[in-house]
């Protein structure tokens, strides 16, 4: 059957019908981010002083990536307006160049940004117990600067001390499982350290230390008790009253070599930057998620059309310019979306 | 290839008319095209820049922020998405949808705000 409409206006819209259609399709699409964008403001207008983090995240990888989705907006329009000149090779060579553009930017978010997350740790500390921790958090030096007090401890979690009560095998089994290893107390101490396999020889960055997720699992071991963790801190908890570290930012930099003990009796709630780390993240990964779902769509969409476009252009050269057109459309609300992602989460 | 519906209205004409006329005009456009890319970069890069620049509050970053990105979503919408020139029927559901959208954040901030009378929930 004949589609209608697809290269000649409807006279009583004036459009190509997939123009309306994407056109309606993009105004459910505002109402979609619309609502999660909503979401942001209501958890950052309530989130209180020194919860809602800042310096979390790489702002030279962001930037680039905005760079990225700014070229590929920039090559799929030049693919529509190279069809409509006809010059159907430069058109293919525009759309390959947009495809791979969409595909950087996803591989960056998914083997680069997102993966750091799940390694690193932070850990909420009580604010009865902030005091004990002045020496990582600053609070007293933020206070007289005017700035929001800090809670959180992040860094490379190195190592779990732990009581133990119960059967052996099973916590020797669930370390293994993980890469882990049991160091037993030395004498005078009464908590065993579970650490990464081989730690104990290795020095600094070298150590594998325990990751967020491994040491969840430990804690979920029957009479398994984490008493403290051992934490290489991140540079803003190793020198919390130096001015660089008032607003924590920019390159992501390994944690330092200080090591900060932290009792799990002061620790209000500790997890890696996963989504149930805070609200931040909750809404960072729902909305970066869902944009990088738009982002894969397209590129699929594209790709047929890429692999598949040239018997189409063939028969009629204006279609496949409107497909173009219409994907090239959604492709430019991805890149929009993406430009207040950007300041909203990496900068402010 | 011809429709198989024909287009007899005079707007329906026009349009078409348009279209024999955009090979000449899309060609004058594409430098076009690259200047607003380049101008979208550096407001990205400005923005980073702004962000490191204290402007007396977090809330007059925000607004310079979101001044900033509001520009380049305009500039992409107006010349890549062609809604400068674009006809009416689009710009109405787009209005429609801005209207909604509105009313979407209006919710947040009433619940933040708070200024109906004796309806402030609190788990205090």
């Amino acid at each position: 059957m004949q589609i209608p409409y697809e290269t000649s206006a409807r006279p009583d819209t004036g459009l190509y019908n997939a123009k309306l259609g994407i056109w309606l399709f993009l105004a459910s699409e505002v109402m979609l981010f619309g609502g999660l964008f909503s979401g942001y403001l209501f958890l950052r207008l309530g989130a209180e002083d020194g919860y809602w983090p800042k310096g979390l995240l790489n702002v030279p990888v962001g930037a680039f990536n905005t760079a990225v989705l700014i070229a590929s907006s920039v090559t799929i329009v030049l693919t529509w307006a190279n069809l409509k000149m006809r010059k159907w090779k430069q058109a293919q060579r525009y759309l390959l160049a947009t495809i791979l553009c969409g595909a950087v930017f996803l591989i960056v978010k998914l083997t680069y940004e997102y993966p750091q997350k799940f390694q690193h740790f932070g850990a909420f500390i009580n604010k009865n117990a902030a005091h004990e921790y002045e020496q990582y958090l600053g609070n007293d030096y933020l206070k007289a600067k005017g700035l929001p007090p800090r809670y959180e401890i992040s860094g490379h979690l190195e190592a779990l001390e732990v009581t133990f009560s119960g059967d052996k095998a099973q916590l020797t089994a669930a370390a293994d499982r993980d890469g882990l290893e049991i160091v037993e107390p030395h004498a005078g101490e009464h908590t065993l350290k579970i650490v990464g396999k081989g730690d104990e020889q290795k020095q600094g960055h070298d150590k594998k230390g325990v990751s967020p997720a491994a040491a969840e699992r430990i804690a979920r071991v029957p009479g398994a008790k984490i008493e403290a963790f051992e934490v290489a801190l991140d540079e803003v908890n190793a020198e919390p009253t130096n001015p660089a570290s008032d607003r924590p930012h920019f390159l992501y930099k390994h944690p330092t070599e200080k090591i900060g003990l932290i009792h799990a009796k002061d620790v209000q709630w500790a997890s890696s930057f996963a989504p149930k780390h805070s609200p931040y993240f909750a809404i960072y990964f729902t909305i970066t998620g869902l944009h990088g779902a738009h982002v894969l769509a397209g590129v699929l969409v594209m790709t047929y059309f890429f692999v598949f476009g040239e018997q189409i252009y063939r028969k009629n050269p204006e279609h496949q310019a409107n497909r173009i057109e219409v994907v090239g459309l959604f492709w430019h609300f991805v890149d929009l979306i993406w430009i207040f992602v950007f300041p909203i989460f990496y900068l402010l | 290839m011809s429709d198989p519906h024909p287009t007899d209205t005079t707007r329906a004409a026009a349009a078409h008319h348009d279209a024999s006329h955009d090979a000449e005009h899309i060609a004058r456009h594409l430098k076009g095209y690259f200047v607003v890319g380049g101008i979208l970069i550096f407001f990205t890069a400005l923005t980073v820049a702004l962000s490191y620049v204290d402007f007396g509050s977090l809330k007059a970053n925000w607004i310079i922020a979101m001044a900033v990105a509001t520009f380049k979503v305009g500039l992409v919408a107006a010349i890549f998405m062609h809604l400068k020139g674009e006809r009416w029927t689009i710009w109405q559901f787009l209005l429609f949808t801005l209207f909604f959208v509105a009313g979407l954040f209006l919710l947040t901030l009433l619940a933040w705000g708070d200024p109906i009378w004796g309806t402030h929930h609190t788990l205090h």
